[in-house]
């Protein structure tokens, strides 16, 4: 017998019993709608956290000092003084993958401006910090290079600076701002950006010319940090080790013995990021797939009943010259089609599922191409296995009871 | 020899009831010539139905020799015996066993779907001629749910000459019928007989093997009457039965 007509006679089979086809088809479909939905919807939160990391640059190279022991206290990282204007000069000359660098060199003070006032966080960068951390302007210009050469009393702040600085709507640009005891004057605002993935504010900052903030501010030489950021993400992984290699040398630490620095890269933190949401979309799945096993049991069930109601039809085709195999694979291809009719069914409305639901949470819709094939296997899987039973059972009869069966 | 279709040497088939041993043949022997009608009678319990299934190769003997078209059924495994069943027998059985839902012609069709030499056109026309044969060429598209119990045995009967066996078997095919289908029923077998077909035919009634032209009867697992009759016409009988009812 071959498959098609294998087909035909299974379907037209399942045919006479609609309702009862349709309910046990119930079962799988809920389950591969729930497994497609759940993973969809994970597969989405993972992307909506990529995404929000990636506004944050996702090219994006942190070099911090390490850590530093001193006699057994560990002193933090901000004590350390290792970085400084030799390794900026380095990573902006002899790199390949690394495309910007900007130190940072944080103070704070009480900035005011008239009767208003707000505590500041003064990061002391780069005119290329702009393109590495993905800040645009809104109005007016960034400083130059021109401005850091000369330490130039001028500042581009964020949004939420303005909005507590100039309570009265004056157009910020042109303004000149008291830091501490120091006046700068305003040649720029940024663009709102939000809050990052942890909360903070990313609007509520002050740039200044790094050498502003180290001659006129602290009196330093060194930068707490530095930002850098490779020619694509892809290269970020290239950067660090190009960038691990340039300070090693600067730093001249020998062979075996620990960087005094700390690279960390956006890659880093997006995989910390994913694997929660990860985890969460395998859980999910999981508790998903227990529906489909309940979905196969029913398959079984009504195999079973199938079996048994037919067996008539069994003996007789036996007696006509039907082979256990022919038998085993007449039942087995119903059970298989009705899980994979099911499964069909599944896939399209835990795709809708998935759409509404994204649509609801305001995600990104994602066709998890890789679940909807899984799915499907395990349709036929499921098929197979929870009809093997009841098929061995009809391909086993004995012919002559089965045709006296009554 | 070439004429003997069916050779039975010795039959023994024991069942095994509990403790006991049941001899539901105890040694039968006979040979079933090509073209012979026969009818095997006995009454229940005699093991005609036990004799049926051996020589239809649902069921092996447990001593004895059964040939069949020259092909000895003892050595072969499950699957030859599909095979053989497919290819060699017909069966025809008191309750009809239509598949229901399902068209006459694909009734007719449901043997030859086990065998993989025959095209999907083939088995169409082969089914078509069969049912035309059993004379219902116009119920090929009907369910037997749509057909009187005289119709759907001719579909069984089509069912179970569309392989072209060497032996029609048939268990009591008159016994859910009335007097007058019975009849037309033993005259379309009394046709196929005329056509060279042989047929062996299971019967407790006595007025239904008049119309065969050999009668093995069994009793308790023995034979005890295997003799040539004097074969009237079903159709004479039919034409009788018409009139004496009008």
């Amino acid at each position: 017998m071959n498959i098609l007509s294998l087909i035909r006679i299974a379907i037209r089979a399942l045919m006479r019993n609609k309702k009862r086809a349709g309910l046990t088809m119930l079962g799988i479909i809920i389950g591969i709608a729930s497994v497609i939905a759940m993973v969809s919807l994970g597969q989405s939160s993972t992307l909506s956290v990529r995404e929000q990391l990636s506004g944050m640059g996702s090219n994006m190279i942190m070099i911090m000092p390490a850590r530093q022991m001193r006699g057994g206290v560990n002193m933090g990282s901000a004590s350390a003084q290792s970085l400084d204007m030799r390794d900026l000069n380095a990573l902006e000359q002899n790199t390949r993958y690394v495309a910007n660098v900007s130190p940072l060199v944080n103070s704070s003070a009480q900035l005011v401006f008239g009767s208003n006032n707000h505590p500041g966080s003064i990061q002391g960068v780069a005119p290329s910090y702009l393109n590495i951390r993905m800040y645009k302007l809104e109005s007016g210009i960034m400083f130059t290079d021109e401005d850091v050469k000369k330490y130039n009393k001028v500042c581009v702040i964020g949004k939420t600076v303005v909005e507590n600085l100039f309570k009265n709507g004056e157009n910020p640009i042109g303004q000149v701002v008291r830091f501490g005891s120091i006046p700068m004057k305003v040649i720029g605002v940024l663009e709102a950006k939000g809050q990052n993935q942890m909360g903070q504010d990313q609007d509520d900052v002050v740039l200044v010319p790094y050498t502003t903030v180290q001659k006129r501010f602290m009196a330093i030489n060194h930068f707490n940090m530095l930002f850098a950021s490779a020619t694509s993400e892809e290269e970020s992984e290239y950067a660090a080790t190009e960038i691990t290699y340039i300070l090693r040398s600067n730093h001249k630490i020998a062979p075996g013995a620990e960087d005094d620095f700390e690279i960390r890269t956006q890659e880093e933190l997006l995989t910390t990021m994913s694997s929660v949401t990860q985890l969460l979309t395998v859980l999910l799945a999981a508790i998903a797939s227990i529906s489909l096993i309940v979905g196969g049991i029913g398959i079984m069930n009504i195999m079973y009943v199938t079996v048994t109601e037919r067996t008539k039809e069994i003996g007789l085709r036996m007696a006509i010259g039907a082979q256990n195999r022919d038998i085993m694979l007449q039942f087995l291809s119903e059970s298989v089609i009705l899980s994979l009719i099911g499964g069909l069914i599944g896939i399209i409305l835990g795709l809708i599922l998935s759409y509404l639901l994204s649509y609801v949470l305001k995600w990104p819709f994602v066709v998890s191409q890789t679940a909807i094939l899984v799915s499907f296997l395990v349709c036929a899987a499921t098929g197979i296995f929870f009809g093997w039973y009841p098929a061995k059972k009809a391909a086993n009869m004995d012919p002559i009871a089965a045709l006296r069966y009554e | 020899m070439d004429n003997e279709i069916l050779k039975i040497t010795n039959l023994k088939r024991i069942f095994r009831v509990g403790n006991e041993d049941v001899h539901a043949l105890n040694g039968v022997t006979f040979s079933i010539e090509r073209g012979e009608f026969v009818s095997i009678m006995g009454t229940s319990g005699s093991g005609k139905s036990t004799l049926l299934n051996i020589l239809g190769c649902l069921d092996r003997p447990s001593a004895g020799e059964y040939c069949i078209d020259g092909v000895a059924v003892s050595t072969l495994s499950k699957k030859e015996l599909s095979t053989l069943r497919n290819r060699k027998i017909g069966f025809v059985f008191q309750n009809y066993n239509l598949l229901a839902r399902t068209t006459a012609i694909e009734n007719v069709e449901l043997p030859l779907m086990y065998n993989s030499q025959v095209s999907s056109k083939e088995r169409r026309e082969r089914a078509i001629e069969a049912l035309v044969a059993v004379g219902l060429e116009n119920r090929l598209m009907h369910m037997p749910n749509q057909m009187s119990g005289g119709q759907q045995q001719r579909v069984a009967i089509a069912r179970a000459l569309v392989n072209d066996p060497v032996i029609l078997l048939a268990d009591e095919a008159t016994g859910n019928l009335d007097t007058r289908t019975s009849y037309e029923i033993m005259s379309l077998f009394q046709d196929l007989h005329d056509k060279g077909k042989t047929i062996a035919f299971v019967t407790h009634e006595p007025d239904i093997a008049v119309f065969t032209t050999r009668t093995i009867k069994l009793r308790d697992g023995n034979i005890i009457e295997d003799v040539p009759v004097e074969m009237q016409s079903a159709a004479l009988a039919l034409q009788n039965y018409k009139e004496f009812k009008i």
